[in-house]
């Protein structure tokens, strides 16, 4: 689940009023998050590098609160502080409007066709006349960043570049061009650059360095122009310097370049719905248009308000409730859904924001209904679901046998599905290639190269490890092995002329004898040892 | 038990005696090893308060091996002396016997010989007294009868500085008269026979008190391990309440049933390396239900079932790739899927198997582990159902803060619709991982001391029964 950290008092002073930690965190609960931690950036850095580090820092409240990994509108604190007090009924939800220029054409994005081959899609908009302070540049900051790793997939999907608009001049160009042909003095630094450099530079940067596989090893990189040649951006790797956008910053230009066009939209719609609430008219967005390489052009932001019909009937009936109409609809509409009852029935219709591209479903709208009515209002109930429980019966046998052996005294052992070819295969005096073993991609660590065959090099570890226990040790464990198709294996595992083959009914079902003694060595044992392995599927 | 005859004779000594008497004593006098002695005190105390012993430290000296070859054979310079016939002998001579150096230039001190240096055939040593005293012999045999004490400190420490004596801190045993003291000894018994309930002979016996400080020994006996015990007793929870248990015995599944059959998109970050373990080999599975695939295909993709879909391009290849199960859920959807292909009925299943993530390792996170899920699926079922069925479930566990322990919810029409299950169905789930009750339950704060190959199996040895509800948890 994404965290949302928040300066406390900011938070407060937003909402409108103070809360106490528990009539706060009562608050999450109810409107389905969670506040995760209370803490301060002075608590964090001692904690993660000790109390000298961290001497400097800020001892401002800060509130880190859990929000699900869906709800794209509540990663920062102007989403949450709209959340919350429309939940509480204090304020309505905005309805957020795109709109025209005041004077002159929209801003315009080319794409040109050879961004095809890196980053196909782009989308962008306007926040004309908005007003920064440092807490909303640095909640600016913070939302991108939040975005890019949640939805945008660590950049991979989409990038957001912001802008101030006072500093370039459209038409925009998006394009991609070979790395060396690409330079430009990017963000926080003094001289040009050219892409290829870039690369390099960042290798070293904690930050940057994790996207730079995104773009590296292919032929062309895309950038962004302005209509004078100055370089906006090279997504998804870093903004250019010239259009830095500061706490002066009174107009600015958002672009998204992404591999998902969907996605794209949902994020630019995002950042402007959540900061169009500091422009001179609040919540209204300019429109930009976006021109493809096939002459057709697209206005953006989308900012689609979508309607859905449904009946109280089936809110009431999901939940388990029985409330009006009229009620349900009031429900809704504290989660953002603008809702009213139609007058046709019971049946209501919901309006679904841009800034709940989570809704996709009736199901959803269902969902916050069940929020806003409270889950701990709801009655429990007991399904009257009559049915006749059956035991799996692998398992039935299994627990069977297990009681058993523990009887006759063996002690019940546990070990991994997960181990190293050598376990199955070259301890055993056998090779891997015979085992037909089910073998996982890039392992981390030897331990994790192959699924076991075999349930005897667990034990035999797990004696190994016990070392100092009194003798006899008298193991067992029943359990699954995974096989690609059957094994027919020589006996190099066991002493000569001390194995057996085990039948039933005609059919081999395992074997046993006393290990060989390159096997024990292998193990790191020291004692004689004898072993049963047996496939107990044939007798269910 | 000591030997009687010993017992009886130390309690005769002490009779003797107004103070005490040290055990060394006792033991040189009767000619025995001091170990006896000790066993005979040792012995004596078991019977009560007979006896009463204190131990003691006292520095003893003792004969080294050196020394013990002297007081046998004699010290080096008297059998120097010994072996000098009347008309001498050549130092060469002299030299080549094993005694010979130490004890020549001891006898010189001792004034027993002088050598002619100017001899003809070389130096040449000859007696100037007749006979002499070997003092050091004399000495030894002192110490080694225990009349150490006649010596005097510097000539004890002269011969410990030869190696010839050590002083050796001795535990002894001071030995008096308890407050029942007597000098005849009963003997104790320590078991009742067959023969003396047979003969009845019990009845003028006496019998040792039992010692409870000492431990017991251990039944032999076999052992479940704690993790399947909790196992045990959550299927048992299940069949109690009605669900049946599903087919789980398959580690490999696709990401097809993973994944795409719940409704969970491609570019997820759970489907990524760092969560999800991919099979190199077998890489892809090829068998699916080919009108669902395209179902879900098109759920994914454009929409349908009342659903806006994910609006993005869902590629087979995806879910073609074979994994280690991150979640029994896929199992779960298997079942669904089949029950939708007949009539439907209401169900309620359960499972507990093991799952696999490809995450970071820490304390409580394993990259395997065991998940437990319910799941209910019927007509018209409600959150007040989800939530009645989990106070049921947690209420027979005994769970009291059970909210943070698992997941629970409602399947999503995404899935259910394409699988053909009839519109009005809802189905129900929940899940918690079996390691966490089973860690809080024996009080296990790191993951790996309950599961894999390191465990310790004096763990499994120790564990108690798991009961339901416990009296903690």
């Amino acid at each position: 689940m994404p965290t949302v950290g928040v300066k406390r008092d900011l938070l407060f002073k937003a909402l409108g009023r103070s809360y106490t930690d528990e009539e706060f965190d009562e608050l999450c609960f109810e409107f389905g998050l969670e506040l995760d931690e209370i803490t301060s950036e002075k608590e964090i850095i001692s904690r993660e590098q000790g109390d000298t580090k961290a001497s400097g820092a800020s001892d401002v409240i800060l509130y880190k609160i859990d929000v699900p990994a869906n709800r794209y509108d509540l990663l920062c604190l102007e989403g949450l502080v709209r959340g919350l007090q429309v939940f509480k009924n204090k304020l309505e939800a905005p309805q957020y409007k795109r709109v025209s220029p005041l004077s002159g054409e929209p801003q315009k994005l080319i794409i040109t066709k050879e961004t095809e081959a890196v980053r196909p899609h782009a989308v962008a908009a306007v926040l004309r006349n908005i007003t920064f302070t440092q807490e909303r540049y640095d909640s600016f900051i913070e939302l991108q960043e939040k975005l890019h790793q949640n939805i945008c997939r660590k950049r991979s999907l989409v990038a957001i570049g912001t802008h101030d608009l006072d500093t370039i001049s459209g038409p925009f160009t998006y394009t991609a061009k070979p790395p060396g042909d690409i330079s430009f003095k990017p963000l926080n630094q003094t001289k040009e650059y050219t892409a290829t450099q870039l690369m390099s530079l960042y290798k070293t940067d904690s930050h940057l360095r994790h996207y730079l596989h995104i773009i590296e090893d292919k032929p062309v990189y895309p950038v962004i122009y302005d209509s004078n040649g100055v370089v906006l951006s090279m997504p998804p790797i870093i903004n250019g310097d010239h259009s830095k956008i500061s706490l002066k910053t009174k107009n600015v230009f958002i672009e998204c370049t992404a591999t998902d066009q969907t996605k794209a939209k949902t994020v630019l719609d995002m950042m402007v719905t959540m900061f169009s609430e500091y422009c001179a008219q609040p919540f209204t967005v300019e429109e930009a248009e976006v021109v493809y390489p096939d002459g057709k052009t697209c206005i953006y932001p989308e900012l689609a308000y979508r309607k859905e019909k449904l009946s109280s009937k089936f809110i009431n009936q999901k939940v388990g409730i029985n409330e009006s109409t009229e009620k349900i609809a009031q429900l809704l509409t504290r989660m953002c859904l603008l809702s009213q009852a139609t007058g046709v029935g019971d049946e209501i219709e919901v309006e679904i924001p841009p800034t709940r591209s989570d809704v996709i479903h009736a199901c959803d709208i269902m969902e916050d209904a069940a929020i806003a009515y409270g889950f701990n209002n709801i009655t429990r109930t007991t399904p009257r679901t009559y049915t006749v429980a059956n035991q799996f019966p692998l398992n039935k046998l299994t627990e069977l046998l297990r009681q058993d052996l523990a009887a006759a005294g063996f002690t019940e052992a546990l070990n991994f599905a997960l181990c190293s070819q050598e376990d199955i295969a070259d301890k055993l005096g056998k090779k891997i290639s015979e085992m037909r073993a089910v073998h996982i991609s890039n392992p981390k660590t030897a331990e994790f190269q192959v699924a076991r065959t075999t349930l005897l090099p667990g034990l035999l570890k797990t004696i190994a490890a016990n070392r100092k226990m009194p003798l006899p040790l008298k193991l067992f464990e029943i359990s699954d092995v995974v096989l690609k198709d059957e094994t027919k294996g020589r006996h190099s595992t066991y002493f000569p002329g001390r194995c057996a083959d085990i039948f039933v009914r005609g059919k081999n079902v395992g074997r046993l004898g006393v290990l060989h003694p390159d096997v024990i060595n292998r193990f790191e044992l020291t004692m004689p040892c004898s072993a049963l392995e047996m496939d107990i599927e044939p007798f269910l | 038990m000591a030997d009687t005859g010993v017992l009886e004779t130390l309690l005769q000594r002490v009779e003797k005696v107004d103070d005490g008497v040290d055990s060394l004593d006792v033991a040189t006098s009767l000619g025995v090893d001091h170990q006896v002695i000790v066993g005979a005190v040792k012995s004596l105390q078991a019977l009560g308060d007979v006896i009463s012993a204190e131990l003691r430290s006292s520095k003893h000296w003792e004969l080294t091996e050196e020394g013990t070859e002297i007081a046998e054979q004699g010290s080096h310079e008297s059998r120097v002396f010994s072996c000098i016939p009347l008309e001498g002998l050549a130092q060469s001579e002299l030299m080549k016997l094993p005694f010979g150096k130490i004890g020549f230039s001891k006898a010189m001190s001792n004034k027993w010989i002088r050598v002619d240096k100017a001899h003809e055939g070389g130096p040449r040593i000859f007696r100037t007294v007749e006979s002499i005293e070997d003092q050091v012999r004399e000495k030894l045999f002192l110490v080694q009868k225990g009349n150490s004490t006649q010596l005097e400190e510097k000539e004890k420490n002269e011969l410990k500085k030869r190696k010839l004596l050590s002083e050796v801190t001795v535990k002894s045993y001071w030995i008096t008269k308890g407050n029942s003291f007597s000098t005849t000894i009963t003997k104790q018994e320590t078991e009742l026979t067959p023969e003396m309930i047979a003969s009845g002979n019990w009845k003028e016996k006496k019998f040792k008190p039992y010692n409870f400080e000492a431990m017991g020994v251990a039944p032999d006996c076999g052992h479940l391990h704690p993790l399947m015990k909790v196992r045990t007793q959550f299927r048992q929870i299940f069949l109690e309440m009605g669900f049946t248990e599903m087919p789980t015995n398959n580690f490999i599944e696709s990401s097809f049933w993973n994944f795409d059959s719940l409704f969970q998109p491609q570019q997820h970050p759970a489907r990524d390396q760092h969560d999800t373990f991919f099979l190199s080999d077998p890489a892809h599975a090829h068998q699916f239900p080919q009108d669902y695939l395209e179902r879900v295909k098109k759920v994914h993709s454009e929409g349908g079932y009342g659903s806006q879909g994910y609006k993005y391009d869902w590629k087979i290849e995806e879910a073609q790739k074979n994994i280690l199960r991150t979640h029994t859920t896929a199992v779960s959807a298997r079942m669904l899927y089949k029950l939708a292909q007949q009539k439907f009925t209401p169900v309620k299943y359960f499972s507990i198997d093991r799952v696999f993530r490809n995450e970071t390792l820490d304390a409580t996170h394993l990259a395997e582990f065991h998940q437990i899920e319910g799941v209910v699926a019927d007509y018209g079922l409600t959150l007040g159902d989800l939530m009645g069925v989990l106070h049921q479930f947690f209420t027979k566990l005994g769970l009291k803060k059970w909210v943070e322990v698992g997941n629970s919810g409602v399947f999503r029409p995404e899935m259910l619709l394409p699988m053909g299950l009839p519109e009005g169905v809802s189905v129900i789930a929940w899940g918690l991982s079996l390691e966490r009750p089973t860690m809080i339950k024996y009080g296990i704060n790191n993951i790996r001391e309950l599961v894999g190959h390191k465990v310790n199996l004096q763990m499994v040895y120790d564990s108690p029964i798991c009961r339901n509800p416990p009296t903690h948890f």
